[in-house]
């Protein structure tokens, strides 16, 4: 049975605080989650939820408290593990005096091709991110955007089959948001294993075969974004009008929501046809009823007011 | 050193071009210029003594300043504006950065000297003064102080490794400070009647890299030889210091939390 892409495996950590750093304070609890090949999961989490120093901690920038993981089988502490991932940092900066050619030049050095292999290469990312005209440009005088796009090209530089990328689309207009995308399902139909943190919600409902949702250091759910919210209760929306000339009864126009005209009333799926019943007596015309599905959005606020409910202890002190 | 040490390497020497660090051979340049003018119309016969005391110390101190204050920055300033993160991403081991790094500097030092050595030559070309045998103690002091440079930017990096580079600053400077008069102050304990103070400052000279070993401009400049026996005492002594505390900080920053 062949590896999965990414492994991990109680990953903790624990970060000292306070004055005498004698407290210790827990960001990311006990994480186990799975990718296999070829799979783009998003890991979603409000801010401060754990998904940078999960990162970290699989590129082996800090060291876990408890816990280990493996990329395609091999451990993360093994150096050559490198040359099997590229990683884009959360708001990445690079050596500024540099120009974004010089600079993907640099790292492709690292991994051994010679000068004709890494000239071929910067100059196909370059123009792959959309950089060609701008390569011979200090990085001193990028935009974020641009910065975010030199991010991406020096972590798929060396063709890794899985990728890393710590909120890819975060600083970036939408057309440069447009741009990342496409490059991620680039990513996906050329093979290649993609772990993408982010908060922007819908670009993982538009990218992921799943997502993990991360809130106070914990892993609270795992799945296809459809999945996930398929737990929720659904309920029914319905746009409705008053006839020329009749108007509508103020209870009815009471519970409803007036939009240009229109009205807008959200019921419970069981209460549809009562509600309809009670339209059509006053008579209201009904211009549509459709189903209110759930959106990531609405799971992952869920689960970050729960988080809340439950106020779980996150840090623990050491005696 | 491994291939990857050297790219880091050559990295390291083109941030420092780059941010124009070797500017400062301008202000050297015109210093030595001025005083090659100056000594000439006001000094008869101490000329030689007066631009080869100038121009070594001007490549100590301004060599000393490089090492200390780009070598504090070696480290922390890559983790600060998180230039490290894309690099240790890539199959690059810490102490292989470590070592980069302080290879990128020192190459740095190296040709800064290079240059400055050159331009002390032409000053003492232009005071008039033919070439002797007895010059061959200024390469020998260039020698020690490039030693010196060796030794102050291995500690520079180290607690750039795991401290802010304000207090790196003072750290360096304290050490280096302490290890110019580490002779003085063992004899000042030896001179005390305190057994703690006298074990304390033994300590401290045995500890403490003693830069005063380091320093034959004196010599130089009045044209004494500068024995052989110093000069690899020295060498032995900076090679084995340098390694110790590479060690020490490859160690220390291959354990630090990159938060």
């Amino acid at each position: 049975m062949s590896n999965p892409a990414i492994e991990i495996l109680g990953l903790t950590k624990d970060y000292p605080s306070g004055f005498w750093r004698r407290k210790m304070r827990r960001s990311l609890d006990s994480l186990t989650l799975q990718v296999e090949e070829g799979e783009v999961l998003g890991f979603l989490g409000p801010n401060g939820a754990g998904k940078t120093t999960t990162m970290k901690l699989l590129m082996g920038l800090i060291f876990p408290t408890a816990g280990n993981a493996r990329i395609r089988g091999r451990s993360i502490e093994d150096i050559s593990t490198h040359k099997l991932i590229g990683y884009l940092p959360e708001q990445p900066y690079f050596y500024d005096y540099l120009t974004a050619r010089e600079l993907l030049n640099y790292y492709a050095r690292f991994f051994g091709y010679d000068a004709d292999a890494r000239e071929k290469r910067v100059s196909h990312f370059l123009e792959m991110v959309g950089l060609s005209t701008s390569a011979d440009v200090q990085l001193r005088k990028f935009s974020k955007g641009m910065l975010q796009r030199v991010g991406i090209a020096q972590a798929i530089l060396h063709d890794p089959p899985v990728v890393f990328l710590d909120e890819p689309m975060s600083g970036l207009d939408p057309v440069g948001r447009r741009e990342v995308r496409d490059i991620i399902l680039q990513l996906k139909q050329d093979g290649h294993t993609v772990f993408f943190s982010t908060h922007i919600l819908s670009d993982a409902e538009m990218l992921c075969d799943r997502v993990a949702v991360l809130v106070g250091g914990k892993l609270q759910g795992v799945g296809a974004p459809s999945e996930i919210v398929s737990v929720q209760i659904h309920s029914m929306e319905i746009f409705f009008e008053g006839r020329e000339g009749h108007s509508l009864p103020r209870a009815v126009i009471e519970q409803a929501t007036h939009l240009g005209g229109r009205y807008r009333v959200e019921v419970a799926e069981s209460e549809l046809y009562p509600a309809l019943e009670q339209l059509r007596s006053c008579d209201a015309r009904i211009l549509s009823i459709s189903p209110v599905r759930p959106t990531l959005e609405d799971y992952f606020l869920h689960l970050v007011e729960r988080q809340k409910v439950q106020n779980h202890a996150v840090e623990v002190e050491v005696r | 050193m491994s291939a990857i040490t050297g790219v880091v390497a050559i990295n390291t020497f083109r941030e420092a071009v780059r941010d124009r660090v070797l500017y400062n051979l301008v202000f050297f340049a015109l210093l030595l210029i001025g005083a090659a003018i100056l000594v000439g119309q006001i000094s008869i016969g101490i000329d030689r003594l007066v631009i080869v005391n100038l121009g070594l110390s001007a490549i100590s101190v301004f060599g000393l300043v490089m090492a200390v204050f780009i070598g504090v920055g070696l480290v922390c300033k890559e983790i600060e504006k998180r230039t490290l993160y894309s690099l240790l991403s890539k199959p690059i081991r810490r102490w292989e950065f470590v070592i980069g790094k302080y290879a990128g500097l020192l190459l740095t030092l190296l040709l800064n000297t290079v240059f400055m050595s050159f331009g002390l030559a032409v000053a003492l070309f232009y005071v008039g003064r033919p070439f002797v045998r007895s010059d061959v103690s200024i390469l020998v002091a260039i020698y020690l102080i490039l030693l010196e440079f060796a030794l102050v930017t291995a500690l520079a990096l180290f607690f750039s490794c795991f401290s802010s580079p304000m207090l790196s600053i003072l750290f360096t400077l304290s050490i280096y400070i302490t290890g110019t008069f580490a002779a003085d102050i063992r004899e000042f304990g030896d001179f005390s009647r305190n057994p703690a103070l006298k074990a304390i400052t033994r300590a401290l000279y045995y500890v403490i890299p003693n830069f005063h070993n380091f320093n034959a401009i004196a010599s130089a400049g009045h044209g004494q030889s500068i024995p052989f026996s110093l000069v690899w005492q020295d060498t032995l002594y900076a090679v084995l210091y340098v390694v110790l505390v590479l060690f020490a900080s490859s160690i220390t920053f291959s354990v630090r939390d990159l938060k």
